[in-house]
């Protein structure tokens, strides 16, 4: 088991003939993913060779999904076009999606999380390096070769953290990894993680990173205390950054006295949850959980 | 990027919220030859910070002569550690009542969020405090945004006094098309003011532009204050660099946003056993890390003072070490002469024995490698405490 994303996944990418969607989508089929196809209007009906596979390329979302049987798409188009990229794809009714562009404006982002509200769709991201469930399935950029499969959920705001940490604990492996993105407004949520995780017989215990910027931590924390009933570590960053400065995220930004990382642990502590000061301290936590 | 009050006065007059401009002023000459041209003036620093009024960058001038003291006085001023450079030179009004108003992105809550009050404009987190009810929260649907009704909906909501209701729903328009149409996060009129004769006017503004919005608004490049801007950070922002300059020893040099954050975080507990050296800046190089871009990053934290030692902090990805390590070469071999400082790399992740290898035999003098993040930090502060 894992979440949002197993071996039958079918999955399609809007912008994969470009530089950044014909690279990953290489490297997709590499670890096992099961791409379809790919959308780009200006290339309909001419098919792409990756990975030493012969790919379709679709007019639309629609016409892909209804030739393939797709239902996740990882969207890899620049951010002037995102938007429109995930309002067809919402349109067509695709179940997961997966946008890993940086730079989205963020209006751009709250206008296609409104228009998804009602919708089957679940979003993850923008600004991430989507999902990977080790052994079946990456829809995204995370490097595969990382790690395996394991009783371990992982969900982040980075990416570069994820990889950290399933670096440091590629031992155990992970069931999921989910990386949710730094933007302001982002789909999937930690919360919207830790449930599924929860809810997942595979995963045993689950490792939440997070940053700077808003309270999705805080919330995260009151979650887990009514909630989650599976052990729980946590590393958050950015605790030397200043007030008022973007830290590489759009959303890390610590305004005021909100956001800022202390706060964010102290919550997570407040409800048991363990918090590492370091990544490998985080990881010796929760190596501590899965070897009692 | 946070606009200054004349900035954000010079959006809303173009989206036709009632505002009064004024003169923008850099010597007290100006400032007296503005105050000569408009009367009774209030002249105002114009730093990114709020509380001016407070800090004493707001004063009101009557004479021309009482201009010139003033902003003799202001420019020059810190506020908040930002040097004032600029005054406005605002016509005094003849304020009857003070209200807030301001549009916002409720991250939480993943819409927009309008917050309206009619009580007390300038104390509006003394009025939140003590009678919260008075604020009221308006949730913002991204969607379908502030049509006329909607605005009417709110204007009654905040209780606007009925003689100025249709002047409010006409700025709430206006206010939300500053807000969509220029891809803002937050627009803010503090106070918004009742003045004689029943006219609704912003008599201060603060907005809040999406970098991430960029592309389609050009426009928005001349609201950049390059001499307002850390030279280092201008330098970095030339070459397109992610970098933020903090106050500290060990420049610091990763990628990805959140383990560039977490390598400062590190360094900052290594610093704890070293004399309390600190982080000296936030670098990502992101993805790419050919020689170039480290080369480019090498020579901005170089071209701190205060750096005494370098942390290269690499997790390699889809980047690999062996990449990564041929950056570094490169950077040294381009930068020859001014890399001067100790750099202390850690790589790991993909490709890391050859990325590795390639540094080990390099050999050079002021490279030390570490294997761990948390021993390259301590070997970092070490050396930048020396």
């Amino acid at each position: 088991m894992s979440i949002y994303l197993n071996k039958d996944s079918r999955i399609i990418v809007q912008g994969m003939t470009g530089g950044m969607g014909s690279k990953h989508t290489a490297l997709m089929l590499d670890a096992g993913t099961n791409i379809v196809g790919g959308v780009n209007a200006r290339k309909a009906g001419t098919t792409v060779e990756l990975g030493g596979q012969e790919l379709p390329v679709f007019g639309t979302v629609k016409e892909a999904m209804a030739e393939t049987g797709a239902d996740v798409s990882v969207v890899f188009v620049p951010p002037a076009f995102t938007k429109d990229a995930c309002i067809e794809a919402v349109d067509a009714g695709i179940g997961l999606l997966v946008v890993i562009t940086e730079g989205v404006p963020v209006q751009d982002t709250a206008e296609v999380w409104s228009y998804l509200q009602g919708k089957p769709t679940r979003m993850i991201g923008p600004n991430c390096p989507g999902i990977i469930t080790p052994g079946e399935s990456l829809a995204g950029i995370t490097p595969h070769t990382i790690a395996g499969k394991g009783p371990i959920g992982l969900v982040s705001k980075s990416g570069t953290l994820t990889y950290q940490m399933m670096y440091e604990l590629k031992d155990f492996g992970f069931s999921t990894a989910i990386g949710i993105g730094g933007d302001p407004i982002v789909g999937t949520t930690h919360i919207d993680a830790l449930a599924a995780f929860e809810a997942d017989p595979e995963t045993r215990a689950i490792v939440m990173i997070g940053e700077i910027g808003g309270d999705a931590e805080e919330r995260a924390a009151a979650y887990i205390k009514e909630h989650v009933t599976k052990p729980v570590v946590g590393y958050v960053a950015g605790f030397t950054a200043p007030e008022g400065k973007t830290m590489g995220h759009a959303g890390a930004i610590v305004s005021g006295s909100s956001g800022t990382a202390a706060a964010k642990k102290e919550a997570l502590e407040a409800v048991g949850v363990k918090v590492g000061k370091t990544p490998s301290e985080t990881a010796e936590l929760m190596r501590e959980i899965l070897s009692s | 990027m946070d606009l200054m009050e004349y900035q954000a006065k010079e959006l809303f007059a173009k989206h036709g919220v009632p505002v009064t401009l004024g003169i923008v002023a850099t010597t007290p000459e100006e400032a007296r030859a503005a105050a000569e041209q408009l009367g009774v003036v209030v002249v105002k620093a114009q730093v990114k910070a709020g509380g001016r009024g407070k800090a004493g960058g707001v004063k009101l001038a009557r004479t021309p002569d009482e201009a010139f003291e003033h902003a003799n006085a202001i420019l020059g001023m810190t506020i908040k550690d930002l040097p004032v450079h600029r005054v406005l030179i605002a016509p005094a009004a003849s304020i009857e009542e003070e209200y807030y108003f301001s549009f916002l992105l409720d991250r939480a809550n993943r819409r927009y969020l309008c917050i309206a009050s009619v009580e007390g404009g300038v104390e509006i987190e003394e009025v939140a405090k003590t009678n919260p009810d008075a604020v009221k929260q308006i949730p913002v649907d991204p969607g379908s945004g502030v049509d006329e009704e909607k605005a009417r909906a709110i204007v009654e909501e905040a209780g606007f006094p009925a003689a100025l209701t249709d002047q409010a729903v006409a700025m709430v328009q206006a206010l939300w098309r500053v807000f969509v149409d220029e891809d803002a996060t937050l627009v803010e009129v503090n106070p918004l003011a009742r003045l004689e004769g029943d006219v609704l006017e912003a008599l201060d503004g603060k907005v809040s532009l999406d970098d991430n919005a960029d592309f389609r608004h050009q426009d928005h490049a001349v609201f950049e204050m390059k001499e307002e801007t850390d030279p280092l950070e201008a330098q970095a922002k030339e070459k397109g660099l992610n970098y933020v300059k903090l106050d500290g020893e060990v420049g610091i040099i990763g990628n990805g946003a959140g383990l560039v954050m977490s390598t400062l975080d590190v360094v900052a507990y290594a610093g704890e056993r070293h004399g309390g050296v600190k982080p000296a800046n936030f670098l990502d190089i992101g993805g790419g890390a050919n020689a170039q871009v480290m080369a480019d990053g090498l020579d901005v934290i170089l071209g701190d003072d205060q750096v005494k030692a370098v942390f290269v902090n690499v997790f390699g990805g889809i980047t690999a070490c062996d990449e990564v390590a041929n950056g570094i070469k490169g950077a040294l071999e381009i930068l020859g002469d001014h890399a001067t400082k100790p750099l202390v790399v850690r790589l790991d992740g993909n490709n890391v024995d050859k990325g590795r290898a390639i540094l080990e035999e390099l050999g050079h003098p002021l490279v030390t490698q570490v294997d761990t993040m948390d021993g390259a930090a301590d070997r970092a502060a070490e050396l930048a405490q020396a």
